[in-house]
């Protein structure tokens, strides 16, 4: 069922972190498609993310950025082209517990009987022994990441008795615990208030600046520029890829979510800024 | 008659005995393994295979094979079948395991009325744990002991995929073939729990304990002491009563278990119904008060304000 790739792509060896420059991108996606029965998901997508650099990820529901996500994380395999993460394929990545992963908030059962500390200690089982017993070194870890998150006062609630914000915290935490160096966020702005969002966003930018690699799934327009460094319109395919600036002009947009089409030029008039009337409408359309 | 003399009577005979160990040994397995039925939201599921090997059992019995064997082909069987009746047409999930689980069941109860064997039909829908045999004892022991021992190993593995199969994948942790072991191992512990209370009350054994639990704990860890800890218990009042009152011994172990459930869906400090009542109930009272408290204060303010605004209109 899993591993992405077929023997005969990637089988770069070389993908020991080499000095800063030639390191392989962290993210690759060449020409994926994906069908799910008669249905088109994605259409020869492709992308590359070069590594310590958040990329927001911008489309309609139905656009294909979960299925993205899996694709990238191996849960599905596309009918053809290729992922490569860290220029290898994606079962060595996962193997290395180099991909951590924040789900969409319905996506999690919260009455689920587990504390905020249990759950981070999740992100360190691929370092585990069988039995998944926990050392020093994963305790420490654990502690760490909930520090940096400031949950440490709240790690032995049940994880549906944290606020919105921080229950995302609580994930991201999983991913620091990992030691992910790519962070999938499927929506991590939902449902959060302000203040969170400001933590998570600083967070995230940490984490790049260390070298972690962040594509987050947004529908917040507005926060875009100030989280991301650059961002994809998806519609199936990648319609653009650019800096949030660019994605965000009004004709880009409409590309993406097919609003007024004969407004849209296929050449961006320059220095335009984005306008946020526009984005405030979008994100309606898409709630 | 003294204390001592009430409870041990009943286990002087060398079958009572045996239905203890049976008892217990059965519902110990499927304490721990209803923990994670009910989180993953498998209780139906639980009910499909614990009826659905009853034809793996009969067919093992009639080549000679282990009835663990045909139970476990039986069980895959079952969830392959639903999966793709589910998957295949326009029928939902609970109606495909219905239809699935019956056909099977159904299957069983053909080929035993078919089978020349002295097993009781009656035996293997409400149990014949008062007739448990010394081999039938060692072979529920054996197949318990597996049971627990890979639950107890893959426990945490097992949580990660209730509660977050994604996680597990991106960790390169097989969530399917965590899934599908889970369901081995139901169908193993179906084959345990058969022979002790009959394939009916299994059901029960494999839900009950786990949501009894749930609603006394927020730690899955303590959820895997107090299922079977509950079970024990419900086992042990349930044989009394049936010795005592000279009732189905199945039955009794069970009951026991939906009394219990009831007392905690009731009682529990935090998740019982009486419980989140007065909770609501103190919150209301907290909120009113605030409320009031605010809307005393507001007064003059807004008195002030309108009495302002008559100045400045004047």
């Amino acid at each position: 069922m899993s591993s992405a790739a077929p023997a005969s792509v990637t089988e770069q060896t070389s993908s020991t972190v080499g000095p800063a420059g030639d390191a392989p991108p962290a993210i690759t996606v060449d020409e994926v498609t994906v069908h799910y029965g008669d249905t088109l998901a994605l259409d020869r997508a492709s992308l590359t993310l070069e590594r310590g650099r958040i990329c927001g990820l911008i489309g309609m529901n139905g656009s294909g950025k979960s299925t993205l996500f899996k694709t990238i994380m191996g849960i599905v395999d596309p009918d053809s082209g290729r992922v490569s993460i860290d220029g290898g394929p994606t079962r060595r990545a996962r193997r290395a517990g180099a991909l951590g992963y924040v789900p969409q908030s319905e996506d999690v059962d919260w009455d689920f009987p587990l504390s905020v500390r249990d759950v981070v200690m999740m992100g360190r089982y691929g370092r585990m022994g069988p039995l998944r017993m926990s050392r020093r070194a994963d305790r420490e870890a654990v502690e760490s990441a909930l520090d940096r998150v400031e949950l440490t006062e709240f790690a032995d609630r049940q994880i549906g008795q944290l606020s919105g914000g921080q229950k995302k915290r609580a994930f991201v935490a999983r991913g620091l615990a990992q030691g992910a160096t790519i962070l999938l966020l499927d929506e991590p702005f939902a449902g959060v208030d302000k203040r969170s969002e400001a933590t998570i966003t600083g967070l995230l930018k940490e984490l790049a600046e260390a070298g972690a690699t962040v594509l987050v799934s947004t529908h917040d327009l507005n926060a875009l520029p100030a989280l991301a460094d650059e961002a994809i319109l998806l519609m199936r395919r990648v319609l653009l890829h650019g800096s949030p600036a660019e994605v965000l002009r009004p004709e880009n947009l409409a590309l993406a979510f097919g609003l007024d089409p004969s407004g849209a030029s296929e050449t961006p008039r320059d220095g335009e800024r984005p306008n946020s009337d526009r984005a405030d409408r979008i994100e309606g359309e898409m709630a | 008659m003294t204390l001592i003399d009430f409870l041990i009577e009943p286990f002087g005979l060398d079958f009572m005995l045996r239905a203890l160990a049976t008892t217990l040994i059965a519902s110990v397995v499927c304490a721990v393994l209803s923990c994670w039925l009910v989180l993953i939201g498998w209780s139906l599921m639980g009910d499909a295979v614990s009826h659905a090997v009853l034809p793996g059992v009969v067919l093992a019995y009639v080549i000679g094979a282990p009835f663990a064997l045909g139970a476990v082909v039986f069980g895959f069987l079952a969830v392959g079948l639903i999966g793709a009746v589910r998957d295949t047409s326009r029928i939902k999930e609970d109606a495909a395991i219905g239809i699935v689980f019956t056909s099977l069941f159904a299957l069983g109860l053909v080929l035993i009325s078919v089978t020349p064997s002295h097993v009781d039909l009656n035996h293997i829908i409400f149990g014949n744990l008062l007739g448990v045999s010394r081999s039938e004892l060692v072979q529920v022991a054996a197949l318990g002991a597996i049971a627990l021992l890979v639950l107890a190993a893959k426990n945490r593995d097992f949580t990660l995929y209730a509660f977050d199969p994604t996680h597990a994948h991106a960790l390169g942790i097989n969530p399917r073939l965590l899934g599908a072991t889970l369901l081995g191992l139901l169908a193993l512990t179906s084959v345990v729990a058969l022979q002790a209370v009959g394939v009916v009350l299994v059901v029960a054994m494999l839900i009950v304990p786990g949501a009894t639990a749930y609603l006394l704990t927020d730690r899955f860890q303590r959820m895997l002491l107090i299922a079977p800890a509950i079970s024990i218990l419900c086992a042990v009042i349930g044989l009394y009563s049936s010795y005592y009152l000279d009732t189905a011994s199945g039955g009794m172990v069970v009951l026991s278990q939906g009394a219990v459930f009831a007392l905690v869906y009731l009682f529990a400090p935090r998740h019982g119904l009486i419980g989140r009542r007065l909770a609501a109930m103190r919150r209301k009272r907290a909120n009113t008060r605030v409320r009031s408290a605010s809307t005393q204060a507001g007064r003059p303010a807004s008195a002030q304000v309108s009495r302002r605004r008559a100045r400045a209109e004047r």
